[in-house]
């Protein structure tokens, strides 16, 4: 980073802890930028003339007469369209090998959209995979994470629906991402031609932890810059959120504050809104869509991070091995999309609603009646039906390889509905079930 | 509080985060409010504690690029809220600046619009006479603001005895304008406008007493009207883990429920809920006087990205807009999304002030700070005979889902009705997730709200209320026996206790709030469908084996339900009506 003409160089560093440093300085601005040692820095706590930096990459091997460097401005990106295509590290210095890429320079983790300038997200988003299309469907300026264990493929499913998503923009933003993922998400892009249209800002596992809290920022950052400046559909892919909490609670620590639940800082909820609540639709046709991943652990979802993640998402899906038919599924039960109510039956066949719930309700009948089995009683005839129509939703709905549109999704689920059950067994208001009851049953 | 002309001034000289510690070279109190001088703008903050020199303020907006040194003038007064006609139909940030003024896409730093239009000329008509006695809060002549009669009152902040000296003739006048001249014991002459002042964290007390709610609130939620009922000027709040439906609940109370003035705190909640409000409130019809709901309704939004020091003005801001209204002898209903939001606000700051942490990190004053706010609630008579009420409803948004956290466990003390929302109803889609059980409402043991619900309802009304309680009550119990048991375990009496519970489970509790007609139901109507369940369940029907109630009962069911889906006495839900008569019939002994 270049430095300005007539900076002052600090040399006198009078405090070192793993993450922070401070020294005495003048005439510094709260959350502006640093260099110490040619290490980015940013300035997180000033008492009178003492200041407090956060080294982002760490302070190993700072000497305390390192040089100290105040940029004049919080951390900030280059926004145009040369982002396209190109691969970031946290800083927003391309790793591809390619340029520096020129644009407008803007602050990241800006001011909040006006409330009343956002539009009702009203657009779907369609992924051809049912358990999300058909049970928890997807709107532009929508913001859900998948809750999932480490072990299962998010990262797969996500790429997915980014792809049949339809955006005009995609922005990864990898944070502490494995190298095999990172290149993993890079071929995807590359083999499905869509590398133009995609933007990433990657921190791998390689990478110091604080770094990560830079990402989500500059992922935003330039998402919003296509969604308003251009008026584009953007999707934000944000893997895994779980790290960046992780990195909040480290620089916590280190600033010696009181932890309040699962070690995590008192202020995670707001932390985390701050990045979530970027998700928008605005009156103009441009949005921007975050799909986040946030792995629990042990599929614990009452720990902090989580439990935070739900009360500010929009809904969050769920992903589990059907061991019945040995397919990954979405799950029902547990999986929610707030905003489909935006969209279901009004953007789909008005019939959708009530198809969805009746499966699901059908489907917790089934769950039922597995739960009698394992305890060993016996079955009514319904009960089996349950069962079988269970396995069959399961295959050709809720398995994340299914890839059909909507309408025929809910041709399915009717058909399944008659071979199963009678029409009081389905008990959906009557006249979908004159218009919509396959014949011949 | 001093009123001094000459203000305190103050450099900044600290700052993390958004608390800021300002050297300052007079007297400043505490909650006072100062301006921060910011490049050319000015940055709002409250002071929140006092060392010698030094006063520690949160500031309302983003700290980014604060200096020491930067200057701060303090203003000499505590958090207002701007009150007067124009406040209805507003959209309003945490501080009740109007956010529709408000210019660019971006929230800008320290742009704080008026509260409302301040040339705006309202039609005047006088109503107290030149030599009345005035005191805070009489009546001195009444404006129409959105079909709504809103009183002109005299200043809250007024103390003792003031008598009418001149009042304005009726005709139009702006808002600031005189409109009557007040002279105390002594004399002095005191010049009141339709605008008035009031800090927010102070209750208003211009009202003569404040007995107990009786008086039933009707929400058109057949499991909070008819179980738990909420009263006028009653207490209650809707705890539930993400996901189970708190804030489709609130919506649907805000919508339907009998008030003149509903007002929506949406704190450090999602943006796009209070879009959701933003989008359909205008477009939606009050069912109560046919207009438009966003005439009635005044909107608080301090979303969860908005300045969390905000977030915390903003429930004080909300109650008092709520108190204003009830003044005029106006039901109000505040709602507020979600009150945990905005104790985290509060557990943010303590933790910056390294104040010792109570439980969770959350301030050790918790408790007795939500229990002051929730008491700030209630029905009124005011000093003129009228009454006015505010209901307030909260939720709380449980760490975790765990019901034994601060914020729950405080707030259970106050709120008088607790309507839990259960995970596990809210899997299988039984909305709204209001479980039957667990919830109460208190105010059921008030013998003054029994007789007016015999009144308002039907004679046996609370009788038949208890009945339905028992037949859950029952039912739960079969289910526990049938899982333990078997199916072919326990006696067909037990069957139908089960299913007898799941008539009034899917009958009375689940409502579909999406659902044109459904969604709300009327005290009428709900009196109808309970005679109808009881007559169900009071039907002694005959089966061979247990494999036989369950279809039957769900054709019972089904029945019902597409009454429920009918628009009440019309031909299709007599149809209905009709086509239950003939199912019971087949099975019916005796």
């Amino acid at each position: 980073m270049d430095t300005r003409a007539f900076q002052r160089i600090y040399t006198k560093i009078e405090q070192i802890t793993k993450a922070t440093c401070t020294l005495k300085a003048t005439g510094v601005g709260y959350e502006e930028l640093a260099m110490v040692a040619g290490k980015e820095a940013q300035v997180v706590k000033i008492m009178d003339d003492q200041v407090t930096l956060q080294v982002f990459a760490g302070t190993e091997g700072i000497p305390t007469n390192a040089e100290v460097v105040f940029m004049g401005k919080a951390p900030s990106l280059k926004v145009g369209d040369a982002l396209a295509g190109r691969f970031f590290n946290a800083y927003g210095q391309p790793i591809d090998g390619g340029p520096e890429a020129d644009g407008e320079e803007r602050e990241i983790g800006g001011p909040s959209v006006n409330p009343v300038r956002r539009k009702q997200p009203s657009e779907l988003i369609t992924t051809g995979i049912a358990g999300i299309d058909l049970n928890n469907s997807l709107v532009t300026g929508q913001k859900i994470p998948f809750f999932a264990d480490p072990d299962q493929p998010y990262n797969q499913v996500m790429a997915m629906v980014a792809l049949r998503a339809k955006a005009d923009k995609i922005i990864l933003g990898g944070i502490g991402l494995t190298n095999d993922d990172y290149l993993y998400f890079k071929n995807v892009f590359e083999n499905a031609g869509a590398l133009h249209r995609i933007v990433s800002f990657v921190n791998t596992t390689e990478d110091p932890p604080v770094e990560r809290l830079l990402v989500p920022d500059m992922a935003l950052a330039a998402a919003e810059y296509f969604a308003v400046d251009k008026h584009e559909k953007v999707l934000v892919l944000l893997t895994d959120m779980t790290l960046y909490a992780d990195a909040l609670s480290i620089v916590s620590n280190r600033m010696d504050q009181i932890p309040s639940k699962d070690s995590m800082p008192g202020s995670l909820y707001s932390d985390l809104a701050k990045l979530y609540e970027k998700a928008v639709q605005f009156e103009d046709g441009g949005s921007v869509t975050i799909i986040a991943v946030t792995t629990l652990s042990g599929g614990d979802i009452t720990h902090a991070i989580p439990d935070n993640t739900g009360y500010i998402t929009e809904g969050q899906l769920f992903l589990r091995r059907d061991t019945d038919i040995g397919k990954v599924i979405i799950d029902p039960f547990r999986s929610l999309s707030r905003l489909k109510q935006l969209v279901i039956g009004k953007k789909t066949r008005a019939d959708h609603p009530q198809v969805m719930n009746a499966a699901v309700r059908l489907y917790a009948d089934a769950a039922n009646a597995r739960t009698k089995l394992e305890n060993g009683f016996d079955l009514t005839d319904y009960d089996e039906r349950t069962l079988e129509f269970a396995k069959e939703y399961s295959r050709e709905l809720l398995a994340i390889d299914v890839n059909i549109d909507t309408e025929k999704m809910l041709e399915v689920a009717w058909e399944l509905f008659a071979r199963y059950f009678s029409q009081a067994e389905v008990g959906m208001k009557q006249e979908l079930m004159d218009k919509y009851w396959p014949n011949g049953n | 509080m001093k009123e001094t002309a000459q203000h305190t001034h103050g450099k900044v000289s600290g700052i993390i985060a958004n608390l800021v510690i300002v050297r300052v070279d007079g007297p400043v109190a505490q909650n006072e409010i100062c301006f921060i001088q910011h490049a050319d703008t000015q940055l709002m903050a409250e002071v929140i504690k006092i060392l010698g020199d030094k006063a520690y303020v949160q500031v309302f907006e983003s700290t980014r690029g604060l200096q020491p040194g930067m200057e701060v003038t303090f203003t000499g007064h505590l958090l207002e809220a701007t009150l007067g006609p124009g406040i209805l139909s507003k959209n309003y940030d945490g501080l009740m600046h109007d956010l529709d003024t408000m210019t660019g896409i971006f929230l800008k730093r320290g742009e704080y619009t008026l509260s409302f239009d301040m040339e705006q000329k309202w039609d005047f008509r006088p109503l107290a006479a030149v030599g009345d006695k005035i005191t805070a809060g009489s009546w001195l002549g009444e404006v129409t603001e959105n079909s709504i009669p809103h009183k002109i009152m005299a200043p809250f902040k007024l103390e003792g005895p003031y008598t009418l000296q001149s009042i304005a003739e009726p005709g139009a006048y702006g808002v600031t304008e005189t409109i009557a001249v007040l002279t105390d014991s002594r004399g002095k002459e005191t010049p009141v406008s339709m605008v008035q002042k009031w800090p927010v964290k102070k209750a208003v007390k211009a009202y003569q007493n404040k007995p107990r709610p009786f008086k039933l609130l009707e929400t058109g939620v057949r499991t909070i009207d008819t179980l738990n009922p909420i009263v006028e000027g009653g207490t209650g709040f809707i705890p539930g883990p993400f996901g189970s439906g708190k804030t489709v609940m609130q919506q649907a109370i805000s919508k339907q429920a009998e008030a003149d003035i509903v007002i929506v705190a949406a704190c450090g909640e999602r943006a796009n809920e209070v879009v959701d409000l933003f989008t359909e409130f205008p477009e939606l019809d009050d069912p109560w006087t046919g207009r438009k709901l966003m005439e009635r309704t005044t909107i608080i939004a301090n979303t969860s990205n908005m300045p969390v020091a905000a977030r915390e003005a903003s429930v004080y801001t909300a109650m008092t807009i709520a108190e204003y209204y009830r003044s005029m002898g106006l039901k109000v209903l505040l709602l507020a999304d979600s009150t945990s939001r905005w104790a985290q606000a509060l557990r943010e700051m303590s933790n910056r002030m390294e104040e010792l942490p109570g439980p969770d990190a959350f301030p050790m004053d918790l408790p007795a700070i939500i229990s002051n706010f929730y008491s700030r609630a209630g029905i009124v008579f005011l000093n003129n005979g009228q009454t006015g009420s505010i209901t307030f409803i909260g939720t709380v948004s449980p760490a975790g889902g765990n019901l034994k956290e601060p914020v729950t466990e405080s707030t259970k003390k106050v709120a008088r009705c607790f309507y839990a929302l259960s995970q596990q109803r809210a899997d299988s889609k039984r909305y709204p997730a209001i479980d039957p059980i667990d919830s109460y409402s208190k105010y059921l043991e008030y013998p003054e709200l029994l007789k007016t619900l015999n009144e308002q309802i039907a004679p046996n009304w609370a009788e038949q209320v208890i009945e339905l309680k028992n037949i859950l009550f029952r039912g739960k119990e079969a289910a526990e026996q049938i899982n333990i048991l078997g199916d072919d375990g326990v006696s067909i009496d037990t069957h139908l206790a089960f299913w007898r519970s799941e008539v009034v489970d899917a009958i009375i509790l689940q409502q579909d709030a999406f659902d044109e007609v459904d969604s709300r139901c009327p005290l009428k109507r709900q009196k109808y469908m309970v005679d109808k369940i009881l007559d169900v369940t009071d039907t002694a029907l005959a089966f061979d084996g247990y494999e036989e109630v369950n279809p039957y009962f769900k054709r019972v069911i089904s029945a019902l339900k597409q009454m429920n889906y009918s628009e009440f006495e019309t031909p299709k839900f007599k149809q209905y009506e009709e086509e239950l008569r003939q199912i019971l019939e087949e099975r019916k002994t005796g």
